[in-house]
C-alpha cells in the first residue's frame, strides 16, 4: 500500500488547490502540494496518487544515512542452510 | 533518485544483515503491516536473508485485499449502466466480485477507466457533463486525503456528476483486532510509513503499551525494511515495547495537519468489514453527511445484492499471519494471480501474489 | 473472525485486453485456440525459417498514441518487423505494409505516417513492394492499424532460435530497457507526465549482422523484448530452450527517468515494452567478441552482460537481487495497471 516516492519541486502554479510540477528524475508530473503548504521550489516531498503527503527532511535523512554507513562492515559468514 | 537509491545500497544491506545477526539470541515474530513492505520484501528475498528464527508475517496491509465483497459487487453494478464513467486506482480491476471483475465488465463495454490520481476523476467528470462519473475510493489513510481533496474540489467547483465509493480502512482497529485474537503470533510490528505519515503515530503509543509490542514505523526501500527489522528485533530482545520511527525522513509524531483536516472534513469513522478477516467496529471511513450528494452509495440504487463467497481459500489465515500461502491447498494450484481465487493474490501486494510471484512454491524452497 | 473467499472467476468468453499484452493471458490464447487450429507445432520464435534460409515474419502496429516521443506508428512497423527478422539471424529483403484506416481519420496524418514508414524502410535499405488499403467505418477502428510483413534471407553462420539456448551461455543486452514503453505511457493523457524519455524504436538488423559476424553460430539465441518486456522474453526462452536464466538484477541497465517512472506507477521494469533493443544467449567462447561487436555500433553502446545460464530448474528464470537474495522473475498476467498499493 502506499506507493510514494520522492521528488523535487520544480515550479508552483498559481491554481487552487496549491499545486507545482514535481521532478523524478527526469520524469514530471503535476503534483497537488495543498497537504504540503511549506514546500518550496527545490524541496522533496513523497508522492502518492498525485499528492504530496509529506516534506522530506534533509536533516533527518542525512542522519539516518549517516547512521547505516557508520555500521561495521560486515564480515562474510557463510550464507546459506 | 535522491532519497531513493541510497536506501538500496547492497553494501549497507549487508551490514544490516551481520548487525541483526548479532542482535538477535532468540526467535521473533515480527508482522510488516503494510502491502508495500511486503512487496520489497518478497522482491528482494529478504525474508529468506534475515537469521534463522527471525520470521516475517504479511499482514492485512493490501486495501485491495481487504476491500468488502459487497463493495465490489456493488460497484460492478454501477460500472455497467451505461450512464457512468466507472473510475479506479489500477488495483482494483482484476479484484474478483462474486461473479465478475472490472476488466471483464470493460471488455464487455462498460466505460472503465484507470487514474492514477482521484482529481482526474473530477476533471473527466467536469469534461463529460452528460454522464455520471463514480471513483472507486478505496485505500488506507495514505489514501484518504487524496480521494478528500477530489471530493471538495468537485463540490466546490459544482461538478456535480461527481460521486464517490467509499470504502476506505483504517491501520490501528485492524491491528487491535490481530492483537486480541488469542491465536496471534505476532510480537512486533512495522507500522505502514506512509501512513503513519498523514495520521503520525500516536495511535500506536496505547497499542504498544497495552499488548507489550514494539512498534517501528518504517519506509519502503530495503535499508528503510532491514533497519525497522533490526529495531524491532533490538527491543524485542531488550524487553521493551514502544513506538520508533525508522521512517524519519518522512514522518513525524504529529502526522501531517492539512491532511488529517481535509479527511476529518470529508470523511467519518464508521464499522468496516475487512475481507477475509470480517467486521471490525470503527476501522473504516465514510461520507460525511454535508457531501450525500457525492456519495455513490446512495445516488445509484443497486437494489439487493447476493454476494456469495465460498469458504475455499485460506485469506483469513493469510491475513491474521496464522499460515503461509503455502499452506494452502488452492495455492498455486486452482489459485494463481491468474485465476485469483480470493483477493490477495490479486493485489500483486497481497501476500499469495507476492508469494507467486517471487517464485514460493514448496519445490523453490 | 470469518475466513471467506471468492468464487474463482476465469474469462472464458471473451478476449480481453491483457490476451494482447504479451505475457501470461496472451501465451495462453495462443495454446489454447490459436496454435491448435493452426497445426502449429515447435518454439514460438519471433520469426520463421522456411527451408533453409528464408525468414518470414509478420506483425500488427495498433499503438495509440499513434506520434509519441521517439517515433510513430509507421516508422514502428517498419522496425518491428525488421527487427522479427533478424531476431532469426536474418537480413531485410523485402517488406508489405497493410493498412486498416477508420473513418475520418485525417489524410495529412495518414500522409506522415506512410512518410515516417517510407523513411524507416529507406534507411535500412528494405523496399516495400506490396500492401493493402482498407477503410472501415468510424468507431470500427482507432485510428488506423498497420501490418507489416517481412522477408529475409539468412545470414551465413547465423542460426539463433529460442529453443538454442544452453547451460553456460553469457546472457547479454544490448543496451537500457525500459524506453518504449514509458515513452508511450508520458504520451498518454491519462497518467499526465512528461519524461525525458524516449522510445528506443530503431532497428537491429546491423547490430545482428556485426554480432554473428563475431560470434556465428555461437550466438544461440536472440529476442527483441516487445510486449511483455524483458522478463516476457527471457521465460521465453528458458521455456523453449528448457533451461535455466540466471540474471544479475544490478547488472541490468535501467534509466533513471524510466525506473523513476516505474517507481511512481507500481510497474516493474522488467515488463515495459521495447522496441529497439535485444537480449541475446552466446556461447562463453565467443561471447566477449560478440559483445565487443555490439558496443562498436551506436545501437549497442551500452551492452552489458547481464546474467548466464545455468544447470539450475529447466524454464526457471531467476534474479539476483541488490540484497544478495534470489527470487523468481514472473511473466506478466495480463495489462499492466498502475497501482497504488
Amino acid at each position: 500500500m502506499c506507493l510514494g516516492i520522492p521528488g523535487r519541486i520544480v515550479t508552483l502554479d498559481d491554481a487552487e488547490p496549491r499545486s507545482g510540477t514535481v521532478d523524478f528524475d527526469g520524469l514530471r508530473r503535476p503534483v497537488c502540494l495543498a497537504y504540503t503548504p511549506e514546500a518550496e521550489v527545490g524541496d522533496y516531498v513523497i508522492v502518492h496518487v498525485g499528492f504530496a503527503i509529506t516534506l522530506v527532511d534533509e536533516d533527518e535523512a542525512a542522519r539516518t544515512l549517516a547512521v547505516l554507513r557508520a555500521m561495521p562492515d560486515a564480515i562474510e559468514t557463510e550464507l546459506g542452510a | 533518485m535522491k532519497h531513493l537509491q541510497e536506501y538500496r545500497d547492497p553494501v549497507l544491506a549487508r551490514r544490516l544483515l551481520a548487525e541483526l545477526r548479532a542482535t538477535a539470541t532468540t526467535p521473533w515474530t515480527i508482522m510488516e503491516v503494510c502491502g508495500g513492505q511486503t512487496h520489497t520484501i518478497v522482491r528482494q528475498g529478504i525474508d529468506e536473508l534475515l537469521p534463522a528464527g527471525i520470521r516475517m508475517i504479511h499482514g492485512p496491509g493490501c486495501p485491495v485485499c481487504v476491500t468488502p465483497l459487497e463493495t465490489i459487487d456493488r460497484a460492478l453494478a454501477i460500472a455497467a449502466r451505461p450512464d457512468v464513467i466507472f473510475t479506479s486506482y489500477g488495483d482494483m480491476l482484476r479484484v474478483p466480485g462474486t461473479s465478475d471483475d472490472l476488466l471483464a465488465l470493460k471488455a464487455r463495454g462498460a466505460d472503465v477507466r484507470v487514474v492514477y490520481t482521484p482529481l482526474d476523476a473530477v476533471r473527466i467528470a467536469r469534461e463529460n457533463p452528460g454522464r455520471e462519473v463514480v471513483f472507486l475510493a478505496v485505500g488506507f489513510e495514505t489514501t484518504a486525503p487524496a480521494n478528500a481533496m477530489a471530493v471538495l474540489h468537485a463540490a466546490t467547483t459544482g461538478v456535480t456528476n461527481f460521486s464517490v465509493l467509499v470504502s476506505h480502512v483504517l491501520v490501528p482497529p485492524a491491528i487491535t483486532a490481530l492483537m486480541d485474537d488469542p491465536d496471534t503470533q505476532v510480537q512486533a510490528f512495522l507500522a505502514a510509513g506512509h501512513v503513519c505519515a498523514v495520521m503520525g503515530w500516536t495511535e500506536y503509543e496505547p497499542i504498544a503499551e497495552k499488548y507489550g509490542v514494539p512498534v517501528v514505523v518504517t519506509g519502503f526501500e530495503p535499508l528503510d525494511l532491514l533497519e525497522g527489522i533490526l529495531m524491532a528485533v533490538r527491543q524485542l530482545e531488550q524487553g521493551r515495547a514502544e513506538v520508533e520511527n525508522q521512517y524519519a525522513r518522512a514522518v513525524r509524531r504529529s502526522g501531517n495537519t492539512a491532511a488529517r483536516d481535509a479527511m476529518r472534513r470529508v470523511f467519518r469513522v464508521t464499522d468496516r468489514t475487512w475481507r477475509g478477516i470480517g467486521p471490525i467496529k470503527a476501522s473504516g471511513l465514510e461520507l460525511n453527511p454535508e457531501f450525500a450528494r457525492h456519495d455513490a452509495e446512495t445516488r445509484f440504487a443497486v437494489g439487493d445484492l447476493v454476494t456469495r463467497e465460498s469458504p475455499d481459500c485460506i485469506a483469513g489465515d493469510i491475513l491474521r499471519g496464522t499460515r503461509v500461502p503455502t499452506d494452502c491447498a488452492a495455492y498455486g494450484r486452482t489459485c494463481t494471480p491468474r485465476t485469483p481465487l480470493g483477493a490477495p493474490m490479486v493485489s500483486s501486494e497481497g501476500t499469495c501474489a507476492a508469494f507467486f510471484n517471487a517464485g514460493r512454491t514448496t519445490e523453490h524452497r | 473472525m470469518t475466513l471467506s473467499c471468492p468464487v474463482p472467476r476465469v474469462e472464458t468468453e471473451r478476449v480481453l485486453l491483457g490476451h494482447g499484452s504479451g505475457g501470461q493471458l496472451m501465451a495462453e490464447l495462443l495454446a489454447e485456440v490459436i496454435t491448435p487450429e493452426l497445426g502449429l507445432t515447435g518454439p514460438m520464435e519471433d520469426a520463421a525459417l522456411i527451408g533453409l534460409d528464408q525468414v518470414f515474419s509478420t506483425d500488427s502496429y495498433v499503438v495509440t498514441p499513434r506520434f509519441f516521443p521517439g517515433g510513430d506508428i509507421g516508422s514502428l512497423a517498419v522496425h518491428g518487423t525488421v527487427n522479427d527478422l533478424a531476431m532469426r539471424g536474418a537480413r531485410p529483403i523485402a517488406l508489405s505494409l497493410a493498412y486498416i484506416i477508420e473513418e475520418g481519420l485525417p489524410i495529412a496524418e495518414l500522409r506522415d505516417i506512410t512518410h515516417s514508414a517510407a523513411a524507416a524502410a529507406r534507411a535500412v535499405g528494405v523496399p516495400v513492394v506490396t500492401g493493402d488499403t482498407k477503410v472501415v467505418g468510424r468507431g470500427a477502428a482507432d485510428g488506423i492499424y498497420l501490418t507489416t510483413t517481412g522477408v529475409g534471407v539468412r545470414l551465413r553462420n547465423a542460426w539463433p532460435s529460442a529453443a538454442s539456448a544452453q547451460p553456460g551461455d553469457v546472457v547479454l543486452v544490448s543496451g537500457p530497457i525500459g524506453r518504449h514503453g514509458v515513452a508511450i505511457l508520458s504520451a498518454r493523457e491519462g497518467l499526465g507526465f512528461e519524461a525525458d524519455v524516449s522510445s528506443d524504436s530503431r532497428p537491429l538488423h546491423e547490430l545482428v549482422a556485426a554480432m554473428i559476424a563475431a560470434g556465428g553460430a555461437d550466438v544461440h539465441a536472440l529476442r527483441d523484448p516487445t510486449r511483455g518486456g524483458l522478463a516476457g522474453s527471457l521465460n521465453e526462452i528458458a521455456a523453449a530452450s528448457r533451461v535455466c536464466v540466471e540474471i544479475v538484477e544490478s547488472a541490468v541497465p535501467v534509466p533513471a527517468p524510466v525506473a523513476a517512472a516505474c517507481d511512481l506507477l507500481g510497474l516493474d521494469p522488467w515488463h515495459v515494452a521495447n522496441e529497439g533493443c535485444l537480449v541475446a544467449f552466446v556461447a562463453p567462447a565467443s561471447a566477449d567478441a560478440v559483445l565487443e561487436a555490439m558496443r562498436g555500433l551506436p545501437e549497442g553502446a551500452q551492452a552489458a552482460v547481464i546474467g548466464e545460464v545455468t544447470h539450475g530448474v529447466p524454464g526457471r528464470v531467476l534474479a539476483h537481487t541488490l540484497v544478495g537474495s534470489s527470487r523468481v522473475v514472473d511473466v506478466l498476467v495480463g495489462e499492466q495497471l498502475p497501482r497504488i498499493c
